[in-house]
């Protein structure tokens, strides 16, 4: 980016190991708005540490929850491995930062010497990210609930309306009354009346 | 009265039994402590979630406990082990065709129980593929610094070979053991229960060894805490580790194993058909080759003699089992920080008294004489 200070540094190499094809995209969008061009995508559970060893990256990004870490580990007590990466939680000096990606659920590695400057921001664009696409996540699973709880509830004012022939906002009326009374959600009574409806037929 | 809450880490392995049972069946409730379980997925994370103070305790394989501690691998995170969860447990199982391939060179006349000859076996097939201009075999086991390691190594090394050239070594996380095994990316794993049994009832593999066969009182997961939860929570510490000992008992009586089993099985805990949960328990494991079993009553050991209070000289051993695999420095002060990890203290003072120590804590089969190269 053109606006950007040029640093004298050779650009970092980032491997970044994610097996979800979206989420892997939006952090490499994101890595790269942030100026990094060299970003080698590792989908692949096998083979990983081989394909690690030949990019030969400074920096490893790998969500918390992603299995291959234990296999990144392994790196570490291997004495073949030339430039040996650590755990970004090697220096413990940044601890709001460490705590920030915990929170998020990324982990990062990078190659022993490599300045705290350089990673810091990787580390930030990353959090950054994980955190949107966590929130994308959410926005969507709570605007599918939603949905499957609408179409719950209009089946059962339909059903009501049908057994004890009363309008629509009378049956609505009666889901939210018996759910009020119950200390429920409407859309759990609407279900127990679905389920109900189910049985009896 | 309201109980106190501990959120403990497990790895989805039968060795998780104790926690699942203190905090599933009223033990933990006994002594006022509410438990509340979070199954991982890698070593690394439940590592990581303990020193950072997302879990109050946690399922942690014994050797990573004290490489913590000791700064060997990731943060340096002081742990204390005021209890053992379990001894053993481990099986050693292959695939099919390096399963034959073994048999084809086990030494005349031996028995293919016995680590020795098939140690010598798998030297005739190293040196076999070799010869052949072939890959050598590639083993999975958990994590760099697991039992499964050490066995692995112990049997390897004993047959004169060198794990580091002869043999790949590759870590695989357990419950992605059996797949690693189906796509063919390792030929064979060492791994605790129930994964040897779930990839002889798909016809993946066929159980070789059981950790038994190496050694009779293998260290193998403890529950780890924060050093400074255990300076800063002490008398919690003590109802924790009596909840445990009693869980560990009750999952000691044969008549329990049924229940045991289907508990763990369930979906949040190991999602694994009870009836395979089971074989772990009973000490007898398919191997899948025709209908033989093997059979050991310490295949998988909980509270038996005293087995929950930590054993330093576990601790002494595993880190001898670093120092000579190149994990660690072999001073005796680093040995002495390694068997402080282990806290018999604190779990006399919750139990009340110490008790008599087994004179011999490992019982070494093989490799104890044998010098590797």
């Amino acid at each position: 980016m053109a606006d950007r200070p040029k640093t004298p540094d050779r650009p970092l190499k980032i491997a970044l190991v994610e097996e979800s094809p979206v989420r892997a995209a939006i952090l490499e969008e994101g890595l790269r708005e942030a100026g990094h061009a060299t970003i080698l995508r590792i989908s692949d559970r096998a083979n990983l540490l081989e394909r690690i060893y030949a990019i030969d990256p400074d920096v490893i990004l790998i969500g918390l929850a992603n299995p291959s870490r234990d296999v990144l580990e392994q790196m570490f007590q291997m004495s073949r491995s030339v430039r040996r990466p650590v755990g970004m939680f090697v220096d413990q000096s940044d601890s709001s930062s460490i705590e920030a990606a915990i929170d998020a659920g990324v982990s990062a590695y990078v190659v022993d010497g490599l300045k705290k400057e350089r990673v810091k921001p990787i580390l930030d664009t990353m959090v950054s990210r994980f955190n949107a696409f966590s929130r994308l996540k959410a926005e969507l699973d709570q605007a599918k609930s939603q949905l499957e709880e609408r179409k719950v509830v209009d089946r059962a004012k339909g059903i009501l309306m049908r057994q004890k022939g009363i309008g629509e906002e009378q049956a609505y009326a009666l889901l939210r009354t018996v759910a009020m009374n119950e200390k429920k959600k409407i859309s759990e009574i609407a279900q127990a009346v679905v389920t109900a409806a189910e049985l009896l037929k | 009265m309201s109980l106190d809450h501990v959120k403990i880490g497990f790895i989805p392995l039968v060795d998780a039994a104790v926690p699942i049972v203190a905090a599933d069946l009223g033990f933990a409730a006994a002594e006022g402590i509410e438990i509340e379980l979070f199954r991982e997925i890698s070593w690394s994370n439940i590592r990581d979630r303990l020193t950072l103070g997302h879990f109050d305790a946690a399922h942690l394989l014994a050797p990573l406990a004290i490489a913590t501690s000791l700064g060997l691998n990731s943060i340096k995170a002081p742990l204390a082990v005021p209890l053992a969860l379990n001894l053993n447990g481990n099986a050693v199982t292959l695939a099919p065709h390096l399963h034959d391939e073994l048999m084809e060179r086990l030494p005349d006349g031996s028995d293919p129980g016995d680590p020795r000859a098939t140690g010598a076996a798998l030297k005739r097939l190293v040196e076999d593929r070799r010869a052949n201009g072939e890959q050598p075999p590639v083993l999975g086991m958990t994590f760099p610094f697991s039992t499964h390691n050490y066995q692995l190594r112990l049997w390897i090394a004993a047959a004169g070979l060198n794990p580091d050239e002869d043999v790949r070594l590759a870590v695989v996380p357990p419950p992605y053991m059996v797949d690693a095994l189906e796509n063919a990316h390792v030929e064979g794993f060492c791994v605790g229960a129930p994964w040897n049994s779930v990839a002889v009832e798909l016809g993946l593999g066929r159980i070789l060894h059981l950790g038994v066969d190496f050694a009779t009182s293998c260290p193998e997961k403890v529950l780890a805490v924060r050093e400074s939860w255990l300076g800063e929570r002490p008398e919690l510490a003590a109802r924790l580790i009596r909840a445990m000992v009693a869980a560990g008992e009750w999952l000691e009586r044969s008549e329990h194993r049924q229940e045991a089993a289907e508990l763990l099985g369930a979906s949040s805990r190991l999602d694994v058909a009870p009836a395979i949960i089971r074989r772990a328990l009973d000490g007898r494991l398919s191997t899948g080759v025709g209908d033989r079993a093997l059979t050991d009553d310490r295949y998988l050991v909980f509270a038996r003699d005293g087995a929950m209070r930590p054993d330093e000289r576990h601790a002494r051993w595993l880190h001898g089992q670093m120092a000579r695999w190149g994990q660690a420095g072999d001073g005796p002060d680093e040995e002495a920080l390694a068997a402080a990890v282990y806290r018999p203290s604190a779990f006399d003072s919750a139990i009340g008294g110490p008790i008599s120590l087994a004179a011999d804590p490992l019982g070494l089969k093989i490799g104890g004489l044998v010098q590797s190269g």
